[in-house]
């Protein structure tokens, strides 16, 4: 049901701001330097904070003093954070914290804190899930149809293992905060997704009311699904900012402690069996999974597999959660799905090539199995696109038939899929008499655009400019919006800046109405004026229309009502990707030649900025698939590349050419505004690896696919 | 990072004056872009830093009769631009290259290249250069060792020679000159480093008063040469596995050898077998094959790198390919 008064969006041939590509607006401010990310902030006095952890993978604190820290030159506060008796299940949990004038003084005074530890014994692989005893907890099995039967009346049958490991987010900006106490209230920057809400939540903790604590952000570095929360950090950072008589303290993580706690994303393994008829359907799926994300073990929501492909009427599975001696694992851009789609869309190239069908047909042959929204056709459509962008028909050979040099050249699909609609978002307009307009949400940029969104949204409304409009976000003083997670950051705001902006406009033609000599509902804003509908020749400009406000502005509000957005926001999306590579079979290296990415995200409101969160996503499924991994030491337990030397991420010279092409034809434009974060980082990794398994002919079963895993597939050595 | 003293000599005598007898009392400081992260991270705590940077002795490229002198305070950069090494050196001018990022290249200095402490990232992480655990048993045995050594990995060293200038300055048979408030010695590259036997050894002969001053390459015409790096990421990342190569020429006969590992063993791993297997023969894709397969001949992996196996013999082999290559 459309709201009254109607919202929706300008039809497609009105819009002046809304679907062009337009740069963002803090752009020349990152790039320059300029930008103040909280990390950046200084205050008078300023003081530095720093963490001491635990060594040790599994252990129990006997005991610790930090006396000679307290008196360690320049030291102001120390907290600490484990007691004696404490159980520690994971190396890099924090046990101390101190605050100094410097940050080396700080570092120094660490070192000076006696902690001793008995040593326990420790898990930290799960991928041989017979050595995990104890630590693995298997559901129940979830039984769809008569697989056996199904695998009897099969053409084909495939069988293989398939593995993604745990990667942690590895946020350019550490987590962290600088904290400032005046008297019982304290000034609060974080580096958060959720600048509205992590105040109060800090509040809570420290037992003090939410309204004494004022939160600013800027910019920010990075979150991908880490930085909701106010952490322990923020929690020991404010008592060290109290207990140093408020002085401001700036606790960020150094990077091998952000490495090891700051978030991780759980891993997948599966042996999984499929069985289909030579016509390319897909009959059967069994799978057994098992995964972990650290201390509380790695679930799977009930009937997640096949991935897409839910529909296939006949499949087994079990799940094993396993527990290993390693951080807790925080949502990672699109919580499970690329894990997902990595072993689906692996596991069903495999049966593919077992039924000597070209992948693309099979894909589209078994789309009926996917869900309603976006639907079969929406899949269909994407997937020709991108065989098309892809060259698929001139480029690609059936596996192992890559002629006969030492480079093989391969191509390979993967497929996302992701919900949307928009979080809770309040804004509110400002328009003054002197004609500028000013529009204010307690929102966050995690840089993905979302301030040049509202500018945009707010410029096409009001028929402005986007220069025009003032969008300050960043404050909690502003009006709430909701916390940056689930793609729902665009929906939510260009849903209440649309409002907001429609209904502060409506206060303007009243007041105007009486000068243009029609009623309010006869005008319309447009090209820096008010005018009339249908006689534009009649008309205020925007600055003589504002005048007439005398002294009082107008102030109005605009929410985004999750239940029945009205027309401007959607969910359900879905892509198509497909990634083209080539493999030095000699060396195992693989080089990118190129990636193509076919997206649909409803009505696109800035092009540039869309495109450039799939350029994004493809770079993350780059590392993700042949460099990036993070390596648990069985020996000592420990992370051995907390760092960014052999935290290997992917560089400018790996990536190849990136097209991306987003939906926009009429149907998709319909549904409305649907976030972009999350929805192309899915399918990419399971296509780069399938393209290596075309290029080579033989399955490397886990990812990443460094030159060890290729040669070892190569040679027929795998685990 | 432990509070030091700084100091800035202008001479190398005046320098040799500022250290010490024992590690712990100074470091020299190059372009520091090692010594800096070891001093962050605890791993070295010098009392006093003495940076090179003020001395003028140090730097410069200059062709003698003897063949190639170049100063250790000399940037990655420097090295580059410099059009004696890009025509005679290629070898040297590839593993620069391959130090894959412009910081590094603008700031580091071939003195520091070399002089570097291995990147095991045990050692990285305290557990000292020989990677021990509590009751003294090898981390690197039992634990992550895909990066470490596939040559002289019996212990107590298994990490690998981190410097890409070792192989090709081995292959090329250069020497560096080290100098002391005693006096100065020149040593081959090949004997300047050295795989620790016990826990008082360091991976090269350098001594806590000594710095190294400058490299002595012979002369770069006649001799085929060339550094062939096997690396995953364009940029910021090491190589699996290297090879340098030096061939001696009579036309297209190679009349001598030398063939250099690099980033498979605690030194420069020199390959004798292969290096006598190509006198007197025409370098092909068959010879150059051969070669490479008689240089990893021998090669003792551990739980977690056999694939550098594998990596160092395709580096033998695109080395001397790309060695005889003709040139432009
Ligand atoms: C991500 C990454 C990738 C890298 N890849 C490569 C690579 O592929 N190949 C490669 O070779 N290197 C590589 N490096 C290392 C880089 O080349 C070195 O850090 C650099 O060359 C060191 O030079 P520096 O002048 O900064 O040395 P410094 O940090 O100043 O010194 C290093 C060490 O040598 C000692 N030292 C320096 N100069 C002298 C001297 N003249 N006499 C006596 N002792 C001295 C110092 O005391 C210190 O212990 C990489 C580094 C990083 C971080």
């Amino acid at each position: 049901m459309p709201d009254t008064p109607d919202y929706s969006w300008p039809a497609v041939e009105k819009r002046r701001v809304i679907g062009k590509r337009t740069s963002r607006l803090d752009g020349y401010a990152k790039s320059s330097g300029t930008a103040k990310y909280s990390y950046d902030i200084q205050r008078p006095g300023l003081l530095y904070g720093a963490v001491l952890t635990c060594p040790h993978a599994h252990a129990r604190l006997t005991s610790i003093d930090a006396g000679a820290a307290q008196k360690s030159n320049g030291v102001t506060a120390v907290e600490l954070l484990a007691k004696p008796g404490e159980e520690i299940h994971y190396a890099g949990y924090e046990v101390a914290a101190v605050a100094a004038t410097s940050e080396d003084l700080a570092r120094d005074a660490l070192r000076k804190i006696k902690v001793e530890y008995e040593v326990l014994p420790h898990l930290v692989s799960e991928r041989d899930l017979a050595k995990a005893g104890s630590r693995a907890k298997p559901s129940g099995e979830q039984v769809t149809g008569d697989p056996d039967q199904a695998f009897k009346d099969a053409d084909a049958v495939s069988e293989g293992f398939y593995g993604i490991p745990v990667i942690n987010h590895c946020c350019l900006e550490s987590h962290g905060q600088v904290i400032e106490w005046k008297g019982n209230q304290f000034e609060y920057w974080p580096s958060t997704q959720n600048l509205s809400g992590i105040g109060g939540d800090l509040a809570k903790v420290l037992e003090i009311p939410a309204t004494s604590v004022h939160t600013h952000m800027d910019v920010m570095g990075g979150g991908f699904g880490s930085k909701f929360g106010h952490d322990r950090w923020g929690e020991f950072g404010a008592r060290l900012s109290k207990k140093s008589g408020g002085r401001a303290v700036k606790l960020f993580l150094d990077r091998s402690t952000e490495l090891q706690i700051a978030g991780n994303r759980p891993s997948l393994f599966a042996k999984i069996k499929l069985g289909g008829k030579k016509d390319g359907t897909m009959t059967v799926w069994q799978s057994e999974s098992w995964a972990t994300g650290g201390v509380g073990g790695g679930g799977l929501p009930a009937g997640q597999l096949p991935y897409v492909f839910r529909g296939v009427p006949n499949k087994r599975m079990t799940h094993t959660s396993v527990s290993v001696n390693a951080a807790e694992e925080r949502a990672w851009r699109a919580p499970n799905n690329p894990q997902l789609s990595y072993v689906t869309c692996c596991a069903m190239e495999d049966l593919a090539a077992k039924l000597n069908v070209d992948p693309v047909a099979f894909f589209d042959k078994n789309l009926d199995y996917a869900g309603k929204i976006p639907g079969p056709e929406a899949y269909r459509a994407q997937l020709k696109k991108a065989a098309e962008l892809a060259e698929w028909a001139r480029l690609w050979h059936p596996r192992g038939q890559s002629g006969s040099g030492s480079v093989k050249r391969g191509l390979g699909i993967g497929f996302n899929a992701w919900g949307g609609l928009g979080h809770p978002s309040k804004c509110l307009t400002t328009i003054n008499p002197d004609g500028t307009v000013k529009v204010e949400l307690g929102s966050q940029d995690l840089g993905t655009g979302t301030r040049t969104v509202i500018a945009m949204v707010a410029a096409e409304t009001l028929g402005l400019p986007v220069a025009a409009v003032q969008v300050r976000i960043g404050d909690n003083k502003y009006p709430p919006s909701g916390p940056s997670g689930g793609s729902t950051t665009v929906g939510g705001v260009s849903a209440s800046t649309r409002k907001s902006t429609m209904n502060a406009l409506a206060k303007l033609f009243e007041v105007v109405a009486p000068a243009l000599g029609v009623p309010a509902d006869q005008l319309e804003a447009a090209d820096s004026k008010i005018q009339v509908k249908g006689s534009p020749s009649k008309n205020l400009t925007w600055k003589a229309a504002c005048r007439k406000l005398g002294t009082k502005s107008i102030a109005e509000m605009g929410e985004n009502a999750q239940r029945g957005p009205g027309g401007l926001i959607g969910s359900g999306v879905g892509g198509v990707q497909i990634a083209d590579v080539s493999v030095d079979t000699e060396t195992g290296i693989v080089k990118m030649n190129r990636v193509v990415a076919v997206q649909d995200c409803g009505l696109v409101i800035n092009p540039k900025t869309a495109e450039s969160q799939c350029f994004g996503a493809v770079l993350l499924s780059i590392s993700a698939a042949l460099t990036e991994e993070r390596v648990m030491d069985p020996v000592t337990g420990r992370i051995l590349n907390a760092d960014m030397e052999f935290y290997k991420l992917t560089g400018i010279g790996d990536v190849g050419e990136i097209i991306v092409h987003l939906n926009r034809e009429p149907e998709h434009d319909k549904r409305g505004v649907i976030g972009l974060g999350e929805p192309p980082v899915i399918g990419g990794i399971a296509a780069i690896a399938n393209a290596v398994t075309n290029a080579i002919g033989v399955r490397p079963p886990v990812v990443p696919l460094t030159p060890d895993k290729v040669l070892a597939a190569l040679e027929g050595r795998n685990a | 990072m432990e509070a030091f003293e700084y100091a800035n000599p202008a001479t190398v005598q005046e320098a040799l004056g500022l250290l010490g007898k024992r590690w712990e009392d100074a470091n020299v400081l190059a372009g520091g872009t090692d010594l800096l992260s070891l001093m962050k991270d605890y791993i070295q705590t010098p009392k006093r830093v003495v940076s090179l940077k003020g001395i003028k002795e140090l730097g410069g490229i200059e062709k003698t009769a003897a063949g190639l002198r170049i100063g250790a305070m000399v940037t990655l950069a420097e090295l580059l631009a410099n059009t004696e090494v890009l025509a005679e050196y290629p070898s040297l001018a590839e593993a620069a290259r391959g130090v894959s990022s412009m910081q590094l290249r603008n700031i580091g200095t071939v003195g520091g290249d070399l002089c570097q402490r291995p990147r095991c990232w045990y050692f990285r992480l305290g557990y000292g250069l020989l990677a021990k655990g509590p009751s003294g048993e090898s981390l690197v045995e039992k634990g992550d060792n895909r990066y470490h050594a596939i040559f002289d990995n019996k212990g107590p060293a298994y990490f690998v020679s981190a410097s890409s200038f070792g192989p090709a300055l081995v292959a090329l048979g250069a020497k560096v000159k080290l100098v002391s408030a005693a006096g100065s010695r020149e040593l081959p590259v090949e004997k300047f480093f050295l795989a620790p036997r016990d826990e008082k050894g360091r991976e090269n002969a350098l001594q806590p008063g000594e710095i190294l001053t400058e490299i002595l390459a012979p002369p770069g015409a006649g001799v085929r040469n060339a550094t062939y790096e096997v690396r995953q990421k364009e940029a910021l990342d090491w190589p699996l596995a290297a090879a340098s190569v030096a061939l001696k020429m009579r036309g297209n006969l190679v009349v001598s050898a030398r063939i250099v590992l690099g980033h498979v063993a605690p030194t420069p791993w020199r390959a004798t077998e292969s290096e006598k297997s190509l006198a007197g023969k025409v370098v092909n894709a068959a010879v150059a094959e051969a070669a490479g397969k008689a240089a990893v001949e021998g090669a003792t992996p551990l739980g977690g790198n056999a694939y550098k196996v594998q990596l160092a013999r395709v580096a033998v082999k695109r080395a001397l390919l790309e060695a005889v290559k003709a040139r432009a």
